[in-house]
């Protein structure tokens, strides 16, 4: 028999961790209904401009992604002028026009004439570039883009 | 024979697992963003008859590669820009156009029917540049619908709604009016004041 026996119940009795998973589920749904699905990795700098005049991009019809930017660190060797990137890849120009045909390949006939060519572009990027994609969609007969843009004051895109 | 209770499944493991799920799903999320100006690039087999257009009819917007903006053969600020094309889009010169509040001034555009934009960019424009002009421009469009909008509508029982409105309603399915005549409206004030917006290359 010790004479220093320890006292019961004087310590802080534990929390419960019952109602955690809970928690952790609330969150989980949250994160579910509001994830879309990255479609790309990029491999380059893509600070969208912004805009206030614009519209969304409506999902039922299908799209197209473009981009176009810097190349982001790591991908130094690919030089430091704004570049093409389609899916995972960086692109040439000239392979704009496959690109769009084997989007189109995958899509329903009736679809085709609806297919919006987004253009997602760096800031930062000069419209050399934009102008000769864009003039490699004419080519295809790609015609329906959006100049995809984040939404604020443009005036401030400049500075 | 005694009722025996089924064993207590251990939910311990519960948290680990939703915490999976929920990291995974965190790394994937973007928060969706995608707007932007949408338009149309010209077919490529160009039709070879000339067009005639009267230069007044001709709204020129210069940017060239250092970002500067050159608007009818003046130097502009990109802020000043919305309201010199308002100007010429809504000038109605020769008369012919009878719900345009501008100016009549006979040297600038005759009717918005006519009035055209074009818009020169150089190879080292920065496209941020570029967006901002496309935005003005856009934006002009739309103050002289949103103007003609608020007075269209209320003929028609829409009142109080600008042409932004409209369009968002329309497209909201769960808007509840009279949908046949609200496009209508919106095709009436599309024809009103089209958008042409030409680019050189």
């Amino acid at each position: 028999m010790s004479k220093f026996k320890k006292k019961k119940g004087g310590d802080l009795p534990a929390i419960s961790t019952a109602s955690l998973p809970d928690i952790v589920f609330m969150l989980l749904f949250f994160f579910m209904v509001a994830t879309v699905m990255r479609e790309n990795s990029l491999k380059i700098q893509n600070k969208l401009p912004l805009a206030d005049q614009v519209e969304k991009l409506d999902k039922k019809n299908p799209i197209s992604y473009i981009y176009m930017g810097k190349p982001s660190k790591g991908y130094e060797k690919f030089g430091d002028v704004a570049t093409i990137q389609l899916n995972d890849n960086f692109a040439k120009l000239d392979e704009i026009g496959a690109f769009i045909s084997s989007e189109r390949a995958a899509l329903r006939e009736e679809l085709i004439p609806f297919l919006t060519v987004s253009l997602k572009v760096d800031k930062d990027a000069n419209m050399g570039i934009v102008g000769d994609v864009k003039q490699e969609l004419r080519k295809v007969n790609a015609l329906k883009i959006n100049y995809t843009t984040g939404k604020g004051d443009a005036l401030t895109n400049m500075q | 024979m005694a009722k025996r209770s089924a064993p207590e499944v251990n939910a311990g493991s519960m948290a680990d697992i939703a915490f999976l799920l929920l990291i995974f799903f965190l790394v994937t999320t973007t928060i969706e963003k995608d707007s932007g100006i949408n338009r149309k690039l010209p077919p490529m087999e160009e039709s070879e008859e000339d067009v005639v257009i009267k230069q007044k009819n001709i709204f020129t917007v210069l940017l060239n590669g250092k970002d500067q903006l050159l608007v009818e053969e003046e130097l502009m600020e990109l802020k000043d820009l919305r309201e010199a094309a308002v100007e010429f889009l809504d000038n109605g010169g020769d008369g012919s156009c009878d719900y345009c509040n501008g100016a009549k001034n006979p040297s600038s555009s005759d009717n918005p029917d006519k009035a055209i934009i074009s818009l020169k960019n150089e190879r080292e424009t920065s496209y941020a540049a570029y967006i901002s002009v496309q935005n003005e421009l856009v934006a002009a469009y739309n103050v002289l619908r949103n103007k003609r909008a608020l007075e269209v509508g209320p003929k028609n029982g829409f009142s109080g709604m600008s042409f932004i409105e409209m369009q968002n309603n329309y497209k909201n399915v769960q808007w509840v009016g009279n949908r046949t005549k609200l496009k209508e409206v919106i095709d009436q004030i599309k024809l009103e004041y089209p958008q042409k917006l030409s680019e050189v290359q």
